[in-house]
């Protein structure tokens, strides 16, 4: 396995600085975002506003709000409202490292081009990275906030610390789903992502209902779907309901996933690029 | 500048690169010759440290691309066979983001983008999306970009493949100033004339291993005549009637048979046409040139460049 130990060799060859590698990618980051930036706002803001307003408001009116029944909250809106910007998380995640992971390697192959420099692998999958986070942040403080009027949250800080958590929620989709997108020969999966994936997730991963209404085996099914987890602990901290042997548990689980997927897109971009 | 010993390149059980040794000095344009799949690629890609080194030595600027590669980079210059510009950029941005991703800071790659654009003749063009620009533009653009941290080496995949006959003479110009300037150049291409006009110094590559080394002409000297005679006959309804007519005429120098021609070898061309007509042969079309690369490449291989 000559060519496996040369490419061990090559990823220690890494030369610049985490900060450094990333820094230098500023500048082109920046023309993405100012050229995708108006795509952006619509999918990121106007149509979550239409999930609160057409879910949270309309079909919530016929909702009794039973906070027994709602997991604390008393009205259907403050219940789901931590579910749908937790959910919308997740999609922005997986938006942005499918196909524009795919067109980096494949279409556009602007990692070829970067790959040319001094930039190693690591930076590359960190700066597009920090780019999802930057996407994932600023859309949810933007949900948070204009949902903030609407009496939704019951204190000032937990929104914020809240907005942590879906930040933290959108990483663990956003590298496991870069690290499957390097190992991608075609786009066609991605459709299967979205429909077995992102779209049974959003549904049943307690978003729009209390997982308990699933029944005693799709709970604990549930459990182990790392939406739960950033939903749960979203919500309780909206509603100032937290439990915090719970609300750890909720953190390393989607730490520990980051952390994982992770090092798996950087090896999967090794193993694409270093051919 | 690049110095490779026993140099191997394998996928799984194919190898594309069989051991190969060169040396590339300072200054000299060097090529490296040979139809798709010979492996020129493969080898390009392990010089820009992109692709690790399957076996043999490599040394590229002295230092080892296998523990030193973003230092190797960092004065290497790649103009890809396939272009990875970015098509949403315009033209100056292109240069722009390339340079910072070099850590060259931004009022130094400003000044440095626009003397590129001037040189590769695109300044007019500088707002211009990228994915408006003609096939020759691009080329220009993704040289410039290779310029843009004034490397010491710089490393050009099939350069002109897909171009038109006009651009590729001004991309050839630029090539030359670069030359002239200091710039050595690594230039894989399957096209002879390519060859001719740009290197120094050139291997002729064939599955993985090199079949000749030297400057064009010293390997035209070596392994052909000056002059060749093409002869073309028309169509037998039988067989290949170049084959049969070979028979006839294999005294007057080493042959070479094509489907469409035949090709004799031989100082004096105009003789060896003369000769064929006193023998009551008659091509319909008959041509006498210099021997070039092409030749050589034919002579090592028996395959044509460009199959």
């Amino acid at each position: 396995m000559a060519s496996q130990d040369g490419l061990d060799r090559l990823d220690r060859a890494t030369g610049l600085g985490i900060l450094e590698g990333a820094l230098r990618q500023l500048d082109y980051w920046w023309t993405v975002l100012k050229r995708t930036w108006r795509g952006g706002v619509i999918s990121s803001f106007i149509s979550p506003l239409f999930y609160v307003v057409g879910m949270g408001v309309l079909l919530g009116g016929f909702v009794p709000g039973d906070p027994a029944r709602l997991e604390g909250a008393t009205s259907y809106l403050d219940f789901v409202v931590p579910g749908l910007v937790a959910g919308h998380a997740m999609q922005i995640a997986v938006g942005e490292t499918t196909y524009p992971v795919m067109g980096g390697i494949k279409w556009h192959k602007s990692y070829h081009a970067q790959l040319a420099t001094p930039l190693g692998v690591r930076d590359i999958v960190n700066a597009h990275l920090g780019f999802v986070a930057f996407r994932i942040a600023s859309a949810c403080a933007v949900f948070l906030l204009v949902l903030a009027p609407f009496g939704v949250f019951a204190s000032w800080w937990g929104p914020i610390l809240a907005w942590f958590v879906l930040l933290l929620l959108g990483m663990a989709f956003a590298t496991v789903i870069f690290g499957i997108s390097t190992r991608m020969s075609s786009e066609e999966g991605f459709g299967l992502i979205f429909r077995l994936g992102v779209v049974p997730l959003m549904l049943f991963s307690g978003s729009f209902f209390p997982i308990a209404n699933l029944g005693p085996v799709l709970e604990v099914v549930a459990w182990f779907t790392p939406l739960w987890h950033g939903v749960d602990l979203t919500r309780t901290l909206c509603l100032d309901t937290v439990d915090l042997p719970r609300a750890l548990v909720h953190l390393a689980v989607l730490a520990i996933i980051t952390a994982f997927g992770w090092l798996w897109a950087i090896r999967g971009m090794e193993g694409r690029m270093r051919s | 500048m690049i110095s490779a010993r026993g140099l191997r390149k394998s996928f799984g059980d194919v190898d594309a690169v069989k051991g190969i040794d060169v040396e590339v000095r300072k200054g000299e344009a060097f090529g490296f010759l040979g139809p798709n799949g010979a492996g020129k690629s493969s080898t390009m890609r392990m010089i820009a440290t992109v692709s690790p080194v399957s076996g043999g030595e490599l040394r590229i600027l002295g230092m080892d691309p296998a523990t030193e590669g973003p230092a190797i980079r960092s004065r290497l210059g790649v103009c890809p066979q396939e272009d990875t510009l970015d098509n949403e950029l315009n033209v100056f941005d292109n240069l722009y983001v390339y340079g910072r991703y070099f850590g060259i800071d931004k009022a130094t790659v400003r000044a440095r983008a626009e003397e590129l654009l001037e040189f590769v003749q695109l300044t007019d063009k500088r707002q211009a999306k990228v994915e408006n620009l003609s096939g020759g533009m691009k080329r220009r653009l993704t040289i410039a970009r290779s310029l843009v941290n004034s490397p010491d080496l710089l490393l050009l995949d099939e350069p002109t493949t897909g171009l038109d006959p006009q651009a590729r003479h001004v991309l050839w110009d630029q090539l030359f100033r670069l030359k002239q300037a200091g710039v050595t150049l690594v230039i894989t291409t399957h096209y002879m004339d390519e060859a001719e006009q740009l290197c120094d110094r050139l291997v002729v590559m064939d599955k993985g291993v090199i079949a000749a080394e030297g400057s064009p002409r010293q390997l035209i000297d070596e392994h052909s005549t000056r002059e060749v005679a093409e002869l073309r006959f028309g169509i037998a309804d039988e067989g290949n009637v170049h084959e049969q007519i070979a028979g006839k005429i294999e005294d007057l120098g080493r042959l070479e048979v094509l489907p469409d021609r035949i090709l004799v070898y031989s100082p004096d061309g105009e003789e060896v046409i003369a000769k064929v007509h006193e023998r009551g042969l008659e091509p319909i079309a008959v041509l006498v040139r210099r021997s070039t690369l092409e030749d050589v490449f034919l002579k090592l291989t028996g395959r044509t460049l460009v199959d």
